[in-house]
């Protein structure tokens, strides 16, 4: 059987368990062999990225010491696939980016399927996450994925392609600006009158969510679970 | 002509007045967030340019290698700039020019002003340049006694205003036209009586305006787009006209050009005269392109100066990942796309670069300054899709907070962060602590309201509460 690791990522681990179930399950579904190294726990994004190289390359190094024996790591996140691809040459030389792929990349690029079997009969709204889209170059690989999902009816999101503002650290250092780009995106999904709204990276949608929480709006899911759901 | 006396001053508020400009970026922002009719002309403003420049660069089957020819280029110019800056010296000065060299924005206004007063004149008019900007020449001008008329029909406007450009191309963004009226109105002097906000109208005034200016300068102070190391040629791209008149009319031309500026060859500016229109006002093709290569006896300025630059370049050439920003040709579709800088405008970054090229370059001209413009991103991606010359603005971004000083208070949080992520046994634990610390909020399903710093997530969003059964968890019952 084909053998592939998954990285949950930090987010999954601490608030997200469902995500990574259902990255099993569409895995295994597939025939897929799943193997979670347990010693596994972030990327080191949040540090690159907020300009703490050294704690990020001491990360990116434990990354390598845990999935190193992979030929495929299969992760439900754009940005932390897009942070071993970009950012691990430069910080420690690591060429293991070259084997993480986000999940649509691995359904699309490596197992060759677009319809997953997943049925799922809900109004879904779908956001392109900027890593995920720009950094990764996702393009509309977990859009296709979602079009063939049967008894979805996809709504399109207005301005899809406009960040949603989390941007990690920048929520927090550069709240007030972060919050008129959340209240856009929020007045933007609920004005698609969808149940859902899908997205490939947990961390945007703990952002989205949290604004819709509030404001009222779709409710944040991970696409990974769509393509899980099979009633 | 109005008979009118214009209006008193106090009742035009300047945008940039009310933006604390030396406050960090954060603070700056949130003022500007709180001015809702900047917010909505920068709205409708950007949107409108945006949705130009997609469609006409969408038409160029050739557009991605455009870019990356264009990149390779400045690269290269990159590489050799000092051999190509001597190149373009002796070739300028060969057909007629007079070069000069300036270290900084002192010594560039120094040269400028002394050049000034020696064509016999006290005043310029003065084609749009981001390096005089960049050197405040007006204001070092003003202060010598010498006045400097901005002829660019948004730069007038700021200046009339006495504002400050928010926008790289479009200076007077943040103004709509009912505001324009106003300050041509009020502070315009020769404004026409009941002048309407129609734009043809105000374009009108303004023509009138600019004229008698015209006909009458003995000299004029320019940038440039480009500098031809090759030809020693200099090139100017303009949309009005305006620039044209004062690059032809008065006898003294004043160039300030940043050293950056210099292509190798007059054949790479097929490849830029692509790429900058189309990245910049959204056109194929700009209306007015001004080219010229010392004096011609007989046409257009006899006394052709070129003041070259630096101002801290060279300082940013010695940085292999933050020089790639020495390639910006000064398009500003990079603010155009952002969504910072869409929502904040021009004047909270608090330098005349703003916007994701800003963010990268105010710190490195200014070293230890702007040092909060880094983090004023969410690293969203999209000045690096569209940028024409492939600027990696993201990279640059994390490389310079990677330099950048840290509050101790923030180090201390992503050094305990690290260490508890760097021992997996750590981390289960915390992970377990946080899911048993959580359980008061479990039923409510989100926490609504954190003690600072988790304040400034709480502010706008609810944090989700930790699941009662982790990933792992199931991933061990599973395994049995
Ligand atoms: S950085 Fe690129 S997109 Fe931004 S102004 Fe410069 S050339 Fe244009």
């Amino acid at each position: 059987m084909k053998r592939v690791a998954l990285f949950i990522t930090c987010v999954n681990d601490a608030l997200f368990p469902e995500t990574p179930k259902a990255v099993v399950r569409i895995l295994e579904r597939l025939g897929y062999d799943v193997d979670f190294p347990t010693a596994q726990t972030c990327c080191g994004q949040m540090h690159a990225n907020s300009g703490y190289r050294r704690d990020a390359a001491t990360l990116a190094r434990a990354f390598d010491d845990v999935f190193g024996g992979y030929d495929a790591i299969v992760t439900p996140s754009g940005s932390c696939a897009a942070m071993a691809r970009d950012q691990y040459p430069h910080l420690t030389g690591s060429a293991i980016g070259q084997r993480v792929h986000e999940l649509s990349e691995f359904l699309i690029d490596v197992a060759g399927v677009e319809d997953v079997g997943a049925v799922f009969p809900h109004t879904v709204t779908y956001h392109p996450t900027c890593h995920g889209t720009r950094a990764l170059g996702l393009g509309d690989k977990p859009l296709r994925l979602l079009r063939a999902v049967g008894g979805i009816d996809l709504i399109d999101l207005p301005a899809a392609d406009q960040c949603c503002g989390f941007g990690g650290t920048f929520a927090l250092k550069n709240s007030e600006v972060s919050s008129a780009m959340l209240a856009d995106k929020c007045a933007n999904a609920a004005g698609t009158g969808a149940e859902y709204l899908a997205a490939a990276d947990n961390s945007c949608l703990t952002h989205i969510g949290g604004g819709t929480s509030r404001s009222g709006g779709p409710r944040p899911i991970h696409y990974a679970e769509i393509l899980a759901s099979t009633a | 002509m109005s008979t009118d006396a214009p209006a008193p001053r106090g009742d035009l508020v300047p945008a940039a007045s009310l933006i604390p400009a030396d406050a960090p970026f954060p603070k700056a922002a949130k003022v500007a967030l709180g001015m809702p009719q900047l917010r909505a002309n920068l709205a409708h403003a950007t949107g409108t340019i945006r949705a130009k420049r997609a469609k006409v660069a969408g038409e160029l089957d050739d557009w991605e290698r455009l870019r990356d020819t264009a990149a390779a280029v400045k690269a290269d110019v990159q590489r050799r700039l000092p051999e190509l800056a001597v190149q373009f010296e002796a070739n300028a000065t060969a057909a007629g020019a007079v070069v000069h060299w300036a270290r900084d924005a002192a010594e560039a206004n120094a040269i400028a002003a002394r050049l000034v007063r020696e064509a016999g004149a006290d005043e310029v008019v003065k084609v749009k340049s981001m390096a005089t900007q960049e050197i405040e020449l007006n204001e070092h001008f003003e202060a010598e006694g010498l006045k400097a008329f901005e002829t660019d029909l948004a730069e007038l406007i700021v200046q009339l205003a006495e504002d400050k450009p928010s926008h790289i191309l479009v200076p007077a963004i943040h103004y709509n036209r009912t505001e324009i009226r106003d300050i041509f109105d009020r502070r315009m002097g020769d404004a026409p009586a009941g002048l309407t906000d129609d734009p043809a109208a105000l374009a009108e005034a303004a023509r009138l305006h600019l004229r008698r200016r015209f006909l009458s300068a003995k000299a004029a102070v320019s940038g440039a787009n480009f500098a031809v190391a090759e030809t020693g040629s200099l090139v100017v791209v303009e949309s009005e006209g305006n620039g044209r008149m004062c690059l032809t009319m008065p006898e003294t031309l004043i160039s300030i050009v940043g050293i950056e500026k210099l292509l190798p060859s007059f054949a790479d500016l097929e490849v830029f005269m692509q790429l900058l229109p189309r990245s910049s006002t959204g056109e194929r093709m700009n209306p007015y392109t001004s080219v010229w290569t010392g004096v011609r006896e007989g046409d257009g300025p006899q006394n052709v100066h070129v003041i070259l630059l630096d101002n801290g370049r060279t300082g940013v050439l010695a940085d292999e990942v933050g020089r790639q920003a020495l390639s910006c040709i000064r398009c500003s579709a990079c603010l155009n796309v952002c969504p910072v800088y869409e929502r904040t405008g021009g004047h909270a970054y608090g330098h005349v670069y703003p916007g994701p090229i800003g963010a990268i370059l105010a710190p490195q001209l200014e070293p230890g300054r702007h040092d909060d413009l880094p983090y004023a991103s969410s690293l969203c991606g999209a000045c690096y899709e569209v940028c024409p010359v492939k600027i990696n603005i993201p990279e640059v971004l994390v490389h310079l907070r990677q330099q950048g000083p840290h509050a101790a208070g923030e180090r201390a949080a992503m050094g305990a962060a690290e260490a508890v992520m760097a021992r997996p046994r750590l981390w289960r634990t915390a992970l377990r602590a946080a899911r048993f610390g959580a359980m008061p909020w479990r039923r409510k399903g989100y926490m609504r309201r954190l003690p600072w710093p988790g304040s400034k997530w709480t502010v706008s969003r609810n944090l989700p509460v930790p699941p009662k059964e982790s990933f792992r968890d199931w991933w061990k019952e599973r395994d049995r």
